[in-house]
C-alpha cells in the first residue's frame, strides 16, 4: 500500500536546524564574532560588498558568516537584503583623483607624481605557509611615513597630454540602472561596467584571462591601480549643495592598450577601465581588459567571435547569483517532466521496434 | 536583525512596476515582456518570477495555493507558501476551488479555474525559441517579425528522424495566432487546459520577462495536418482514486520493478477518495489517512 510522502514542512525545518548547528560546528570551539570576520577576513568580505552590490563590511561579514563562508550565498544573502532598501537618491559620481590612496601603482611608467605606493599587497610575498600563524597572531608594527596630502592625478592623463590615448567622451546624462531595470541590449558602456562590478569574480576573471591568450588580444598594460578610500557626495535639494555622506574603499584599474588605429581612428592608445568596492584589485584589472575587449565595436575593430567580445554572452552570465539559481533548481523535483519523457521515450521505442520486426508485428 | 517587510514583500513601487508589466502582457498575450525582476529571498530558478507576479497582485483578503509537480507537500511548495503566509499573512488552502491565486510549477489543476481565479506560472526559460537560437537580440527580432519557420523546422525535423515530435514538456504554442509562446515546463498533457476561464500570469524572474493569456485567449499547440498534437500521459489509471483522466506519476515502489501510478494533483486525488473513489490500490479515503 502506497501512501504519498508528506511531511515535507517537518523536513525542512530540521534540515534548516541541522545546518544551524553544523554552521556552528564544533561549540567547544570559540565562536566567530562578525568583527572578527569584518577584520581578518577582509578580503573576503569585500567581495561579497562588491557582488553584492551593497557597501556595508559588517552586513557582509554577517552574510559570510551566515553563509558558512561561502561567499556566492554570502552575495545572494547581501543582494536580497539590498533589494528591499528604499532608494534615497543617486550620489553625485565619486572624484576619484581626490582617492586617499593605500596603494597606487603604474606598470607603464617607472615614477610618476604622487609616487608608486606598493601598499598592503601579496604581490610580493613567497607563498609559504606560515605555521606561525597557526599557533599566534601576533604581528610586528609596520613602519609608518608621512601620508601625502594633495590630488593624485591619473597616470594616463599624462598620456593624455599628448593626444596620445583615446579622449572619453563625457556626459552629465543620468546611465541606466541594470538594479531598476531589465538589462536590455545593445547596452551601453556604463551599463556594461555595472554589469561586470558586480559579476562573479571568476567569471570576470576567466574572460579577462581569454583576452590574454588570444581571445580577442588587446594587449594590455597597467595603466594605474589605486586602492584607497573615496568620499561619496550628495546633493541634497534642501540644502542646494552636496554633502559628503561617508566614505568607500575603492579599487581603480585603468588599463592602457595598444591600438594601431582603424578606418575611423588614429593609432593611439585605448583604455579598459576596472572600478570595484573594497580592495579587489584582481577583480578590477580583469574589469578593465573585459571592458576593454566589450569595446571592439566603438573602436572599429573586428569581431573575432571571441567570447570576451560579445556583450550579450557576457552579460547574461557574468551575475553568479543568477547563474548559481538556475544551476543548482535542476536539483529541484522534476519528475512530472520527466514522467511526460518516460511515456514519449517508451512509445518511439516501441515504434522503433515494430519497424525493425515487421513480422512480428504483422 | 530583525525587520518588518511591506506586504508580500516587495514594496510598493516595485510591485507598481510588476503591475504595469502584468497589464501590458495582458494586451498583448503571449508577448514577454521585460520587467526590472528583483532578487528575492529565495534563488533564481526556485520560482523567483512566479513569487514576484504573485506578491504584486495578492490582496489581504485573498487564498492562496501553491503546487509544484501538482502536489502541495513538494517541499519548495510548502517553502513557497510559507514565504506568502509569513510575509503577507494570507490565508492558504490546498483546495483548488477555494483559491484566489494559485502558484504553480510544472502543472495545471485537474480541477477547471473559474473566472475569479489567476493561475501564476513559474517559468524558467520564457523564450520558446531559446533552444533554437540563443540569442535574446535574435529571437526578439523573430518574434517582432513573426519569424516561427525556425520551429517549424525544428518539428518537422523531429518528424523526419524519430517519427514523432520529441518535445513532451514546454510545447510551444500559438497565442491568438500571433506569438509562439512557451507554456512553461508543464507536460503537454496539460496543454489543452490552456484555454481556460482564470487568468494566467507567467513570471521568469531570472530572465526578467512576465507574459499572459487573458481569459478565454485562444492557446494552439503548434503541430502539423498529418501529425497533429496529442496530449499524452501514462496509460492508467491512478492506483488511488481511480481517475483515468488525470496525468499521473509513476511511483517505483521496489527494486523488483515494481511501480503504481497516481494523480499527480494531490488535491484532485484526495477530493475524489473523498468522494468514495476507490482506485486498484487504494483503500478508503479517511481524513488522517495520507
Amino acid at each position: 500500500m502506497y501512501v504519498a510522502v508528506k511531511g515535507g514542512e517537518k523536513a525542512i525545518d530540521a534540515a534548516h536546524a541541522w545546518l544551524a548547528e553544523e554552521r556552528r560546528g564544533d561549540v567547544t570551539v570559540p565562536e566567530l564574532s562578525v568583527a572578527q570576520i569584518r577584520e581578518q577576513m577582509a578580503l573576503a568580505v569585500n567581495r561579497v560588498m562588491a557582488e553584492g552590490s551593497l557597501y556595508d563590511p559588517d552586513l557582509a561579514a554577517l552574510a559570510i558568516k551566515q553563509a558558512r563562508g561561502d561567499l556566492i550565498e554570502a552575495i545572494f544573502l547581501i543582494r536580497a537584503y539590498r533589494t528591499t532598501l528604499p532608494r534615497f537618491g543617486y550620489s553625485n559620481p565619486v572624484d576619484t583623483e581626490k582617492m586617499a590612496c593605500d596603494r597606487r601603482i603604474s606598470a607603464t611608467f617607472k615614477d610618476a607624481p604622487g609616487g608608486q605606493v606598493l601598499g598592503p599587497t601579496f604581490d610580493y610575498t613567497h607563498r609559504l605557509l606560515d605555521f606561525k600563524l597557526a599557533a599566534d597572531g601576533e604581528v610586528p608594527e609596520a613602519p609608518t611615513r608621512e601620508t601625502q596630502t594633495g590630488p593624485v592625478p591619473h597616470i594616463t592623463d599624462f598620456l593624455n597630454q599628448e593626444g596620445l590615448i583615446q579622449t572619453e567622451p563625457t556626459s552629465d546624462e543620468a546611465p541606466r540602472d541594470l538594479t531598476r531595470e531589465p538589462l536590455e541590449l545593445p547596452a551601453d558602456r556604463a551599463l556594461r561596467l555595472q554589469s561586470l562590478t558586480r559579476g562573479d569574480e571568476g567569471f570576470i576573471l576567466g574572460m579577462a584571462y581569454s583576452t590574454q591568450r588570444g581571445y580577442a588580444r588587446n594587449h594590455a598594460f597597467v595603466g594605474e591601480l589605486r586602492i584607497g578610500t573615496c568620499a561619496v557626495e550628495m546633493d541634497i535639494p534642501e540644502l542646494g549643495f552636496a554633502v559628503e555622506i561617508g566614505e568607500i574603499e575603492l579599487t581603480e584599474c585603468e588599463t592602457v592598450n595598444q591600438f594601431a588605429g582603424s578606418k575611423t581612428e588614429p593609432p593611439q592608445f585605448t583604455r579598459g577601465y576596472g572600478l570595484v568596492f573594497g580592495q579587489t584589485e584582481r577583480k578590477a584589472i580583469s574589469m578593465a581588459l573585459v571592458d576593454r575587449a566589450l569595446r571592439w565595436q566603438e573602436m572599429g575593430e573586428d569581431n573575432l567571435g571571441a567570447a570576451a567580445q560579445d556583450a550579450e554572452f557576457v552579460l547574461y552570465h557574468a551575475d553568479n547569483i543568477q547563474a548559481t539559481g538556475f544551476l543548482e533548481h535542476i536539483k529541484l523535483p522534476h519528475y512530472v517532466d520527466f514522467q511526460s519523457e518516460l511515456e514519449l521515450v517508451r512509445k518511439m521505442r516501441a515504434d522503433a521496434q515494430a519497424q525493425t520486426m515487421p513480422e512480428a508485428a504483422e | 536583525m530583525t525587520q518588518d517587510y511591506n506586504f508580500a514583500y516587495l514594496d510598493e513601487q516595485t510591485k507598481r512596476m510588476i503591475r504595469r508589466a502584468i497589464l501590458k502582457g495582458l494586451a498583448v498575450p503571449g508577448y514577454q515582456v521585460p520587467f526590472a525582476s528583483r532578487e528575492m529571498p529565495m534563488p533564481y530558478g526556485w520560482g523567483t518570477g512566479g513569487v514576484q507576479v504573485s506578491a504584486s497582485i495578492l490582496t489581504p483578503e485573498d487564498t492562496m495555493k501553491v503546487i509544484d509537480q501538482g502536489a502541495d507537500d513538494t517541499t519548495n511548495a510548502v517553502s513557497i507558501r510559507k514565504f506568502f503566509e509569513k510575509t503577507a499573512g494570507v490565508a492558504t488552502s490546498e483546495e483548488t476551488s477555494k483559491a484566489d491565486v494559485i502558484q504553480t510549477r510544472h502543472r495545471i489543476p485537474e480541477q477547471d479555474l473559474r473566472e475569479d481565479q489567476i493561475l501564476v506560472y513559474q517559468v524558467p526559460i520564457p523564450e520558446p525559441l531559446r533552444f533554437l537560437e540563443p540569442r535574446e537580440t535574435e529571437t526578439r527580432k523573430m518574434h517582432a517579425l513573426e519569424e516561427y519557420g525556425l520551429m517549424h523546422v525544428k518539428l518537422y525535423e523531429d518528424i523526419s528522424k524519430n517519427g514523432a515530435i520529441s518535445t513532451s514538456y514546454a510545447y510551444p504554442v500559438k497565442v491568438e495566432g500571433r506569438y509562439v509562446m512557451d507554456p512553461s515546463p508543464i507536460p503537454k498533457f496539460d496543454n489543452p487546459k490552456l484555454e481556460m476561464a482564470a487568468v494566467q500570469l507567467f513570471g521568469a524572474g531570472r530572465e526578467q520577462r512576465i507574459y499572459a493569456l487573458p481569459p478565454y485567449t485562444r492557446v494552439v499547440s503548434l503541430d502539423f495536418e498529418d501529425y497533429p498534437f496529442e496530449p499524452s500521459k501514462a496509460d492508467h489509471a491512478c492506483d488511488l482514486c481511480g481517475s483515468d483522466t488525470s496525468y499521473l506519476d509513476e511511483v517505483i515502489m521496489d527494486d523488483a520493478g515494481g511501480r503504481m501510478f497516481v494523480c499527480s494533483d494531490t488535491d484532485f486525488c484526495r477530493s475524489r477518495r473523498a468522494a468514495g473513489h476507490v482506485g486498484a490500490q487504494g483503500v478508503p479515503f479517511e481524513e488522517d489517512a495520507a
